[in-house]
Formats: structure tokens, sequence, C-alpha cells
């Protein structure tokens, strides 16, 4: 039996395999955000793009960064299908629902709602990829040259509704982080009253100053602080 | 004290079941929650009505057995209880008070509020024991263990096996009970050398009966009667990646 | 037999004592067992009823030893049952705190705790297994308390002036049997045993003098089945409940050995009941159990009552709180009753003396019935840390329940039935007088006398189960290897079954007006009034008429609702609470019939001054009541007890 259940397929399969996987895409998607945001945190030079556009280019055509940008996607679909799974296990686990239910006394909100905030990052996500990433690697596949991103940005960001949804997007992002970031070392078993404290202030100090990052850069195009 | 019950009623396994009002008067605050089931039910009988159907055994809090979802939680409002040590002074007079069996797939009801919960003793036959016969042990105090360890055994080995930790879960996650078995062997010498083949097993039974997966929410340990800690579902998760990937 | 016994058959009762010497006996035994080779026993079918310490570890230790064994629980799960209830701890005479224990030590307080109504050749033998007990619960992984060293910590307990006490903080029992039912389900898992949860024993099947089978009831859909075995085990624990209130669990009940009783098996010593004296007081009609406290918490807890009825009077009333009766206007009765065990008393003297001071006048709870349990000294000399750590669930536990906080304000206890060291009448083999049928654990009679001490109920139910059965009741089945399974259409089956479930649909036919909790509170107050602390002839003469009547009204007024096949608990309890009554009644026949105090039973026509008087001369027997009918009287056979090793004395504790 042991030699059995320690292939791998049975590891992955298993409901602790999942979350391990879970824990490990979301880590990794986590340290795509520090670089993501950091980047376009150039736009903050306010230097008409240049700086952001350097850093752009060097992201959009460095070979070894293009080679790790091939991971980025397999580690987002792992985490989505991944999710779906587990969603659908943990579905069908309690076929009758409570009629009347006070999780609130026991845990939290977000922490419940992963699946749906989830779904909403993932919604973002189709939206937000169309909006850049898409057309970007599209036209550099077609026509071999890069877009100006740095341009679109302050096309896009000139409408309302499309704001909106960006800082929507950047809500769901932080309250998925917030339970997500501590959730993922607890899955591989990273636990210890030494680091718990630490993993939990990073954790919170994270979910809140990446999505604000995120959020404000629509917010100061829209108004015109930057051009 | 007065209050307005809402127990759901089921005849058996298969059967359709719903939720069915009662009133209840003259409920004493120093009364457990069984003790005013039991009145409801005096009633019920004496009225020619079916009682209600709800496992309960030693009533001081340590047998597992009693099983209800008061109000929207696991053995109800008080913090490290279970049912039968949930007194009534805890509610207010007059309260709507929803009474529910634990809700799981793993778990299918029997009759009312009594459910099966036979899926935990089959997590326990696949592992969680150590292999020894009776007549094999050495003497006891040839086996010295760090008090530090032997209280944290301990603090797992608390567990009732009452699945309130499933019954709390959004998932239906048994990760709390399996974990705190797997912690209380693997910080013990005695559980060593059955350590991988144990995390395995008992996690592949665990799959098997149909429990979700754990989304650390906390829930469990927020309503486990004992107080079983996370960290137990941490170290489980560690010791099934170590039997899994790591070990030889 | 393995070897002549010393002891011939008296009175048609076989004891099958080995010869010499007492401490010798065991070892003889187990030198000339019967033994069954391999290949024979996984041909040979055991039956155990109950899944507590005793029968969890018998059928764990038996299916170890290759038989295929088919274990019971009423519970949803063998982990139910309730040995998990018992907090303080488990008694072994292994010396490891150097402060003059043995196995004879440990032999002599028992004998002498059980105010010398034990056979002394099962009581050596449990003194000697107890300590194989505690290496086989270690290696098992049961989380005993340790020292900083690493090595297992003791402690002293009620009875005792050693530190003999294994514990696992106020939850022994439960991580006890959690050892043994994990062993059990360790065999469920390779498939040595059958498990049956939530069945229930209904009858004993009898063929040729012999028990070979049981009928059980499968609690989920009202169905009887008929199950063979080679042997039946019973390890059904006691019969507390017949008082309606005690700490034991609520489903905890006497239908197994009651049942075995009518098929011919002997009980034995009914009446001795143990009042234990550390439970939360009675508070209302609707209590529906008593909440015990461990007795551990006399090591640090001093008991008393105001020496004034006024004092008492002003805190029954709430005009006065513990705190303001000043330290000369105690009582600490124990202490000055029993200067050199004081609060560590043994129970049975610890009850009665609680119920005296009630008695006088001087209980301290509203009903009139309690006294307090203080810690403010050891608070004072030790911390409250200190105390609360030693103590872990219990305090918080006491709060829950009473709403009171015994670090700030003094427990209040009284004492409830816990424990019935009566039970089927067993031979030094566990057998009963019926052969092939065996009781461990509680359920049988043998090694507790009148009086339990504490931290000693989990030793004999593991003793029976781990050490005691496997051998013995391979002896018997050493003689059963040409017995082939038994066709289940057996007529001794068959009526067997038949009148499990007549005696059900009667039940269910009767549609009276009474619950069968009514009925069950009327048969614990007649219990409790007359045959609870303190007994005496006229008492018992009238209780014995109230149960006659009781079981009448019974059988032409109970009202038990829902039908038979599925799963109706209140069914259920309607057989079991029809059974306590039958009990009770016997209870009281063996009481009136025992002319002298001794442990759990106090006569008060036998008393000096208040203590307890023994009648060596005339009692010093076993009482094994043989049924006769239901309406005929029980026949009574003596078993007499040799002390050839302890000294008979009276039991002081002064």
């Amino acid at each position: 039996m042991a030699t059995a259940a320690k292939s791998n397929s049975v590891f992955f399969k298993s409901s602790i395999g999942k979350k391990v996987v879970m824990g490990l895409t979301g880590l990794f998607l986590i340290s795509f955000l520090i670089i993501h945001a950091t980047i376009n945190a150039m736009i903050f030079y306010n230097d008409g793009g240049v700086t952001f556009s350097h850093w752009g280019h060097f992201m959009g055509t460095n070979p070894i960064i293009r080679t790790l940008e091939i991971g980025l996607v397999a580690g987002f679909i792992l985490h989505i299908v991944d999710g779906l799974m587990l969603w659908k296990q943990n579905h069908d686990a309690r076929p009758t629902k409570y009629a009347y239910s006070n999780a609130n006394a026991n845990s939290k909100w977000y922490s419940r709602s992963m699946g749906l905030l989830g779904t909403l990052l993932l919604i973002f996500l189709v939206i937000h990829t169309s909006h850049f990433w898409i057309p970007n690697r599209a036209n550099q596949f077609i026509h071999g040259e890069e877009l100006n991103l740095y341009q679109m940005m302050l096309d896009i960001f000139q409408v309302w509704y499309i704001v909106l949804i960006y800082v929507l997007g950047c809500v769901s992002l932080f309250w998925h982080l917030l339970h997500g970031f501590k959730s993922a070392f607890q899955s591989l078993g990273l636990n210890h009253t030494k680091y718990n404290k630490t993993i939990d202030i990073v954790g919170t100090a994270f979910s809140i100053v990446v999505p604000l990052l995120f959020a404000s850069m629509p917010l100061v195009i829209f108004f015109g602080l930057i051009r | 004290m007065k209050f307005k019950l809402k127990v759901w009623r089921q005849a058996n396994q298969n059967a359709q079941g719903k939720l069915v009002d009662y009133d209840i008067d003259g409920i004493n605050a120093d009364m457990s929650f069984l003790e005013m089931v039991d009145v409801l039910n005096d009633k019920l009988i004496k009225k020619g009505e079916d009682p209600i159907a709800f496992d309960h055994d030693c009533r001081e809090g340590i047998c597992g057995m009693c099983s209800m979802y008061i109000s929207g939680r696991a053995h109800g409002p008080q913090h490290a209880a279970t049912t039968c040590q949930l007194y009534m002074r805890k509610f207010k007079d007059g309260d709507t008070i929803y009474v529910e069996p634990w809700r799981a797939r793993a778990f299918p009801i029997v009759k009312d509020l009594a459910v099966d919960r036979g899926a935990f003793d089959r997590i326990i036959a696949a592992g969680g024991f150590v292999s020894v016969n009776t007549g094999q042990a050495q003497d006891a105090n040839n086996l010295p263990v760090e008090k530090a360890f032997a209280e944290k055994a301990m603090d797992a080995a608390a567990c009732i096996g009452c699945g309130a930790c499933v019954a709390a879960c959004k998932n239906a996650s048994a990760m709390l009970f399996v974990s705190a078995k797997v912690s209380q062997m693997a910080l013990l010498p005695q559980g060593q050398p059955e350590r991988t083949r144990r995390a395995l097993a008992m996690v592949a039974q665990m799959d098997a009966e149909g429990f979700g997966n754990c989304t650390n929410t906390g829930a469990c340990e927020a309503e486990c009667p004992k107080e079983i800690s996370l960290t137990n579902i941490a170290r489980l998760n560690r010791e099934y990646i170590n039997a899994s990937v790591i070990a030889e | 037999m393995a070897e002549e016994s010393n002891q011939t058959i008296t009175d048609g009762l076989n004891s099958k004592i080995p010869g010499g010497p007492v401490g010798d006996k065991w070892t003889t035994y187990k030198r000339n067992v019967k033994l069954v080779n391999p290949a024979n026993k996984r041909k040979i079918e055991v039956i155990v009823v109950g899944t507590g310490l005793a029968g969890a570890s018998a059928a764990a230790s038996l299916a170890e030893l290759g038989y295929k064994v088919k274990a019971f629980c009423f519970q949803d799960s063998p982990r139910r049952a309730h040995s998990i209830a018992a907090q303080g701890g488990i008694n072994s005479a292994k010396n490891y705190k150097n402060d003059g224990d043995s196995v004879f030590r440990l032999f002599y307080d028992t004998v002498k705790g059980g105010d010398f109504r034990a056979r002394e050749a099962n009581v050596h033998r449990l003194a000697e297994v107890s300590v194989n007990i505690i290496d086989q619960c270690v290696a098992q992984g049961v989380p005993f308390a340790r020292e900083y060293g690493g090595l297992l910590d003791n402690r002293s307990f009620g009875g005792a002036q050693v530190s003999r006490t294994f514990y696992a903080r106020g939850q022994t029992g439960q991580q006890l049997l959690l050892g043994a039912y994990q062993a059990l389900e360790r065999q469920i898992g390779l498939g040595n045993v059958e498990m049956f949860t939530r069945h229930e024993m209904a009858e004993v099947v009898t063929i040729d003098g012999k028990a070979r089978g049981i009928i059980a009831k499968n609690l989920i859909t009202g169905a009887f089945e008929k199950h063979f075995g080679h042997a039946v085990l019973l390890a059904t624990g006691g019969y507390g409940n017949v008082f309606f209130l005690s700490t034991n669990a609520m489903g905890s009940n006497v239908t197994a050995a009651w049942k075995a009783h009518k098929k011919g098996a002997f009980f034995g010593n009914p009446c001795y009941t143990q009042i234990h004296p550390t439970c939360i007081p009675v508070s209302g009609d609707y209590q529906s159990k008593l909440t015990l406290m461990s007795e551990s918490l006399r090591n640090d807890g001093r008991v008393w009552v105001p020496k004034t009825k006024e004092d008492a009077k002003a805190i029954r009333e709430g005009k006065k709180r513990a705190e303001d009766i000043k330290e000369e206007d105690r009582d600490y009765y124990l202490e000055r009753k029993y200067p050199s065990y004081g609060n560590l008393s043994p129970r049975d003297i610890a009850s009665r003396a609680a119920k005296e001071a009630c008695d006088d006048g001087r209980g301290i709870v509203a009903s009139g019935f309690g006294v307090f349990l203080d810690f403010a000294d050891a608070i004072k000399r030790l911390g409250v840390d200190v105390v609360k750590a030693r103590y872990g669930e219990l305090f918080p536990m006491y709060q829950n329940i009473t709403n009171e906080d015994p670090l700030k304000t003094p427990m209040k206890i009284y004492p409830a039935v816990h424990y019935t060291m009566g039970g089927l009448w067993v031979d030094y083999e566990l057998q009963t007088s019926v052969q092939g049928l065996y009781a461990l654990g509680e359920a049988n009679f043998s090694d507790h006398g009148a009086n339990r001490l504490g931290a000693s109920a989990l030793m004999q139910g593991l003793a029976d189960g781990y050490f005691v059965a496997p051998y013995t009741v391979g002896n018997y089945l050493a003689g059963e290897i040409f017995t082939k399974a038994i066709d289940l259409n057996h007529p001794a089956f068959v009526e067997a079954e038949k009148s499990a479930s007549d005696r059900q649909k009667t039940l269910l036919g009767i549609k009276g007006k009474r619950s069968v909790d009514d009925f069950h509170k009327a048969l614990g107050h007649i219990m409790w009034e007359y045959c609870g602390m303190a007994r005496s002839a006229e008492g018992l003469t009238k209780a014995r008429k109230l149960l006659q009547d009781l079981r009448k009204e019974f059988w032409s007024d109970v009202l038990v609702p829902g039908g038979l096949n599925e799963f109706n608990p209140e069914l259920d309890k309607a057989g079991r609470v029809a059974d306590f009554i039958e009990l009770g009644e016997l209870m009281v026949v063996d009481a009136l019939n025992r002319n002298e105090s001794c442990g759990g039973h106090f006569r008060v026509e036998y008393q000096d001054e208040g203590e307890a008087k023994r009648d060596d001369e005339n009692y010093a027997y076993v009482a094994a009541w043989e049924f006769k009918g239901m309406d005929a009287d029980p026949q009574l056979h003596k078993e007499p007890l040799q002390f050839d090793n302890v000294k008979l004395a009276v039991r002081s504790y002064k």
C-alpha cells in the first residue's frame, strides 16, 4: 500500500496534494505580482513612459523572461484548474446545505469565498489580458514589434467603467491575497510559532500594498495626474 | 424561558427531510440543551408524536456522541463545548433556535439529528494506530518522551471524534480529525516506525470517504469542543508531503 | 482446568482458583493452560459484546491471537463506550516513585479497600498484570503525563498511601480507551474483527448448557440478527443507571448481563454500589445525569461544611457565602474524623461522611445535599497556575455547568452513584456459571469486593481484556476445536430471536400513558431512597414491594412511540428500563440478605458509632443469585471467601 500511494499521481490526486499545488502556484503567482507591480510602478516617474517602456521592453524581449512567461501561464492554468477541481469536490462533500448557518462566528467570509474571489479575478484576468498582454504578444508574433503599452494605458484608462472594473479587480485581489498568502504557507505545512507572526504581518502588508498600488494606476491616469 | 425551535426531521437516510417548528415553554436556564430536548420529547411522546432522534451518551462532554448544529453552529454558540455541555442560559428568552444534523456526504443521516460517523472509524482502521500486539511491549519507562512533545501529543489526542470539525467546515473536510491522530503519533517515539505509512493511508481513506478539502478557514479549530489546533493540520501537511515526495 | 483447585465446589459454585500460594497462582495457571494451535484458532469464532476498555482490549487481543472475532456495541462507534469518562487515572504497581509500592501492596490495598469482600486470587492477579497494562498502553502511544526527564509521572489517589496512579490530564479513561479502540480498529482493518456498531445484544443463545451465540438488534433497522460464537464475552459495563441519576452515560445499561442472568448466569453481589463522593449536586427535576468531578481533586481540595446549622442555613439561603465563614467555624470533617487519610479517605467513607453532614442539617446547597470542596489552601500553597495545570479541564467544566469559578469560590459537591462492584458471577477464568459465557470488566463482580478504590476500574477493565481473558478463554476454546459453526436455524437461535422480538411487540402494544423516562425516574427514586447510601431492613422490604408494583405498572401503562422496523431509541430504552426494574428487585433482595455493613453496602442496623460494621463470621461470602423465574424468589448460592494473605481487620482510615 505504502509504495502504491507514493506514486506521483496519487499525491496530486489527493486532497493534500491538490492543496500543495494550490499553495505553490499561489506563491509563484504572488512572486509574479511583485515583478508586475514593480515594473508598472515605473509610470510614477511621470516621465512620459520612458522608464516604464524601457523595462517593458526588457520584459517583452528578454529570452529568459520570455521562457519564464511560459511557466507563468502554466502557473495560472494549474492554479485555476486545481481551484475548480477543489471547488467541485468541496461542493459535493456537502450535498444538502444547512438551512441556517452562522459561519461568520467561526471564520472570515473571504477565507470561505476563495472560489468566488478567484472567479472574479479570472474574469478580470480575461479583460485585463485582452486589453494589454494578448494584443501586444499578438502584434509581436505577427509584426515582430511591440505595441506602445504606455500609450495604450493612457487611452484605455480614460473610460470610467473600465477604471471601475480595474479597481474592483484589485479589491478582489486584496481579499484573495489576504487569505491566500497565509493559507499557502499553512498548506505547505509551514506553521510555527517562530515565524507565524512574520507570515501574518508580511501577508497582510502585501495584500494591502500590491492591490493598492495596482488600483492607483488607472486612477492616477484617469484623473490626469500622469500623462 | 421559552423558545421557538426549528428542528430537522427526517425519517431515515433516504427519506425527504424538513424543518419542523416546535414551541417550548418552561425551560430552566440551568438545563443543558439536551435536557431541553428531553423535555420536548417527553411532551411529543405524550401527545402521541414521534420524538426527535438524536445521538447522545455520556452527557459530560467527553464521549463525542452528541452532535447538533445549533443556531448555525456546530455544538451551538458555546465556545469549546459539546452540545451536552451547552446550557440554556447561553440563549435569550424567546430566541428562535435552528437545530440541524451534521451535514456531510460522508456522514449520512440515520434519523432526524443522528448521523453515521463510521467514516471516522474507517480512517482510524486505515492507519490511526501503533501496530503493537498485546504482550509485545517493553517496560514503559524504557521509552522516555520529552515533556513538551508529550504535552503536544496529548493536545492532539484530546480529540473526541465528534465530527464538529466536519460539520463546521464549509467543505465538510475531516482534516482536523485526521491531523489530530497523525500528529499525536508523529510526535511520539512509538509512532515513528509507521509514520509515513500512517499519513498516506489515513489521508487516502479520508479522501475515499468523500470529505472535502481544507481551505484553512479555521472554522474547525474555532468550533472544536476540545480546541484542537490548526497547527495539527500544518503538521499533517508536512507529514504527507514528506511521506509522498521526500521519504524513501 | 489448569491445575487442581484447592477450593472445592461449594453450593454449586466452582471458583476454579488454582492451588499454591497467592503469588504463584496466575503463573501456575498460565503454565498449565491449554492452548489452541494457530490453524484451529482461525476456525473459532468469538463474540464480544461491548467495546469499552474490557471489550475493545479483549476483542483486539483475541483477534491478534488469530481468532475470528465479532464485536458489538450499541453506540455509533466503539470509541464512545463510557470508559472514556474516567478522568483520574489508572493504578499500577510499577513503583517508579520508589515509595514502597509493590504488587503485594497494591493487592493488599485493593482487598482492604474492597472491605474484605473480594477474592484474593483474582485481586492478586489484577495487581500482577497492572504493570503489563502500563507497558502495553505506552507502547500504543497513550500520551500519559511525563516528568521533565521524559519518564512517566504518577499521582496519589484515594485509599492509597503511595503514588501509583498514571494519568493523561483529566482524560485517562478516554486515552486508554482510544488505545484499545485503535488496536481494535487495526484488527477490523486487517479483517480479523467484524464490527457491529449500533447493535444491542437482545439474548444469549445457549445450546446444551453452553453459550453458542447471541441475538443482536440492529438499532437502525430494528431487525434482529442471529450470530454464532464458540464463546461469548460480555463486557457490557455496570448498572448504575438503575438509579436513573448516576454518573453513567445515558445508554449504559444492564440488559446484556440481565439476559445472561436469565439464561443461567448467576449475579454476584448486586447490592454493592459505589457512591462517588465528588459529583456536582443535583440542581433540578429535569436533570438527566450527574457529572463527576475527578476524585483526584481531593488531592488538593479540602472538604468542609460549616460547624453550625445556622451558618449552613444562611449559605443555603444565599445570605452568606463560603468565604464569609471563618476558619474556626468550618468543619473539615474528613480531616477531623480520619486524620491519617483525611481528604483522601476511600470513596464509600467520604460519601457517607458527606451524607451524615447533610443529614445533620449542615448541607450548603439549596436542596440541602451538598458540601464544599475548597482549593483556597492549595492555591495559596502552589499558586493558581499550578492548580489550574494540575486539574486541566475539570475547573472550566465545573464552571460551565454551575456558572461558578472554583478558583474563586469553593466547589459544591455531593455523592452520586458511580460504579457497581456487583455483576455477573465469574470464576477465576472470568467464566460465568454458563459454560462459554464470560464476563469482563465492570460487568463482572470479581475484583473490587464491596468497594472499589479510585483508579482501579480502568486497571481491571484492561487487565481482563488484555491479559486475562485471552488466556482463560483459550483454555475453554481448546476443548471446542471440533465444534463446527452451528446453523442459525437451530431451534435455540430461532426461539431466542422470537422471544426478543415478541418482547418488543409487547412493549409497543401497551400504549399506556406514562413515558419510559417516567418509569425510570420512579425506579431511581425507589432505589436511591431505599437502596442508596444507607439501607435498612424495613426500607428494603418496602422497596421490594414498590418495585414489584412498578414492574406491573410498567408492563401495563408504558407508552412507547414509533414502530418496530426503524431507528427507535425510545423502544430500546424501554427494554433497558424493564430490565433495570427487575435488577432493582434483585439488588434489594441481596441488600436485605446481607445483614452487615461493608464498603458500598451500608445497613443502618449494623454500625459502630457511624462506622460500618462487618460481620465476617456470617457474611464473608460472595452472594451469587440464580434466576428462578419472574415471580419466584431468586436462589442464593454462597461462595465462601478465604483470606490467607490479608488479615481480616476493621477497615480503619483513622
